[in-house]
């Protein structure tokens, strides 16, 4: 140690676990994903607008949502990036291979944009406005949560 | 200051886990708990305060995913840190500033992370982190400094339990209702010594809500408003070993300072029921020192005596207190809420008969590092 360092400390890798509640309607989005193979959005009967994943409240109306709405598997983006630096999943540790794409994607009959991956990372390839369906893992692989849904493809 | 009251409260129930629900619903159900208390639609709030914090939510700017659930939508919101005292004082200031009236929710699910990482977290990187201390162990050094310093037992420490266990018995909202006895504390696991397992609060879930207005909106109010007569908040040194954690000297500063607005010469005399931050036993016989109900020192024998029990001159924690729930971001905002039911008369069975002047205590930091004290009043 030189008499004119200045220290530092490191956190080291530990970290800070959770043990987040999905709640009502976020367990049964990823139960209808398990079973049908497709999205659930809910309709405010104030505005009208369903929005996927469903909620208890719509925001705007302050009004308490419980009409469920069955979505197909398929949808238009609406935003996209290709991502090339890494980055590590909190849930598993383990990193996405980059690049990947990030898509901000309109789910056929909602009224706002559900957020995943799209397989595709030539930009060339990928424009705002194609048509996407969700590749979903194999029922008996599903666990509940975001990574049921493997990643949009685009329809060509 | 010109008149300000609560005019509406909404408290959850206090569990261990609520496994089923969100923070959003818990902000959402008190949020509405509130407004009907009221009788206030989202149209007569003005704004809203959250209180959240990032590593017990384990979200980073946690406020912003509540803040629909709070009917916050379009209106102006921002968010305190905290036990919602704080939240309720800077829910204060926006009324004193013009709001009209300020919604202040309060959320927490210590059931999600692990408290003795978070509460670790709070404490310097570089000197404090790596000896382990969290909300715990530096308690369990505040009691030892505070007992050996005015010769208090283990004993009566164990009343301060026995009395708020019982308390809760009364309060439908409480986790821990239960009725111990010195021997069943003194025999409960040691946690850290000087503190057992009896002597200290549980990690709730739960949630708080209350709604502060001016003199005008206050008359629209469904309710008899209640009075915000005091309000202060002082803060103590962050490193333990620069303040003297046998007394609690941010809370006499605040508690000076709230009773100067309110008018109290005599506190003793003039409060008729208190709701104060017991997180762990100890603490409450330290805050009635600090807020002037009795001596330094004299915390164990008021208690002893039986002063601060239902039925006294001055009955402390009617709830149950932080002991017998401990939603750590809103067992603050839960005590103004108690303050306010005992005023209205509305506190059910854990009633102080006519109580006209009520006190609520909340704290922030590593053993009281800052205090925050409420005097309200019927009239
Ligand atoms: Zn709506």
């Amino acid at each position: 140690m030189k008499n004119t360092e200045l220290l530092t400390i490191r956190s080291g890798d530990t970290g800070m676990p959770y043990e987040w509640s999905i709640g009502k309607y976020g367990s049964r989005f990823f139960r209808e994903i398990r079973e049908h193979q497709r999205f659930l959005g809910i309709r405010c009967p104030g505005c009208g607008k369903v929005r996927v994943p469903p909620r208890r409240l719509c925001g705007p109306c302050f009004r308490e949502l419980d009409e469920l709405v069955e979505l197909s598997d398929t949808g238009i983006i609406t935003a996209f990036s290709v991502v090339n630096y890494p980055f590590i999943d909190p849930d598993t540790g383990l990193q996405r291979p980059i690049p990947y794409t990030y898509g901000y994607i309109r789910i056929d009959g909602s009224d706002n944009i559900f957020s995943h991956i799209i397989n595709e990372t030539d930009e060339s390839r990928i424009k705002v406005g194609m048509k996407v369906r969700a590749v979903f893992r194999k029922p008996e692989e599903m666990e509940g949560n975001i990574r049921d849904i493997r990643y949009f493809e685009i329809i060509r | 200051m010109e008149k300000a009251a609560i005019v509406g409260i909404g408290q959850t129930k206090y569990e261990r886990r609520k496994s089923g629900e969100i923070y959003y619903d818990l902000v959402y159900e008190v949020t509405t708990r509130a407004m009907e208390d009221a009788g206030y639609t989202l149209d007569d709030i003005g704004d809203v305060i959250t209180v959240s914090n990032d590593f017990w939510d384990g979200r980073t700017i946690s406020c912003m995913a509540v803040q629909e659930a709070a009917g916050a939508h379009d209106k102006n919101v921002s968010t305190v840190e905290g036990d919602g005292t704080l939240g309720a004082l800077y829910g204060l200031m926006r009324v004193l500033g013009g709001s009209g009236t300020t919604l202040i929710v309060a959320h927490s699910k210590g059931s999600e992370g692990d408290p003795r990482v978070i509460t670790n977290a709070m404490f310097d990187p570089v000197y404090h982190r790596s000896l382990g201390l969290d909300a715990v162990s530096s308690s369990a050094l505040q009691a030892s400094a505070y007992m050996s310093r005015y010769g208090v037992t283990e004993e009566q420490c164990a009343l301060v339990s026995v009395k708020n266990h019982k308390n809760a018995k009364n309060n439908p909202f409480a986790q821990l209702p239960m009725d111990i006895t010195v021997a069943d504390v003194m025999k409960s696991r040691k946690i850290a010594d000087p503190l057992k397992l009896l002597d200290c609060s549980p990690v709730s879930d739960g949630a708080a809500a209350i709604i502060i207005a001016d003199e005008k909106h206050a008359r629209k109010a469904r309710k008899k408003p209640v009075w915000i007569k005091g309000a202060a908040h002082c803060a103590d040194a962050y490193f333990l070993g620069d303040r003297n954690l046998a007394e609690a000297a941010s809370l006499r500063e605040a508690a000076k300072k709230a009773y100067a607005m309110a008018g109290i010469g005599n506190p003793a005399k003039e409060i008729d029921v208190a709701e104060l931050y017991d997180a762990f036993g100890y603490m409450e016989l330290m805050w009635l020192e600090g807020l002037g109900f009795c001596d330094p020192g004299g915390g164990a024998g008021m208690t002893e005596s039986g002063k601060t029990a239902m039925g006294g001159p001055i009955p402390v924690n009617p709830s149950g207190g932080v002991l017998s729930a401990h939603a750590v971001l809103a067992a603050g905002l839960a005590r103004i809420a108690e303050a306010v039911l005992q005023l209205r008369g509305e506190a059910g069975s854990r009633q102080v008969d006519g109580a006209r002047t009520s006190l609520a205590h909340g704290i922030n930091g590593p053993c009281g590092q800052s205090h925050c004290v409420w005097v309200l009043g019927k009239d």
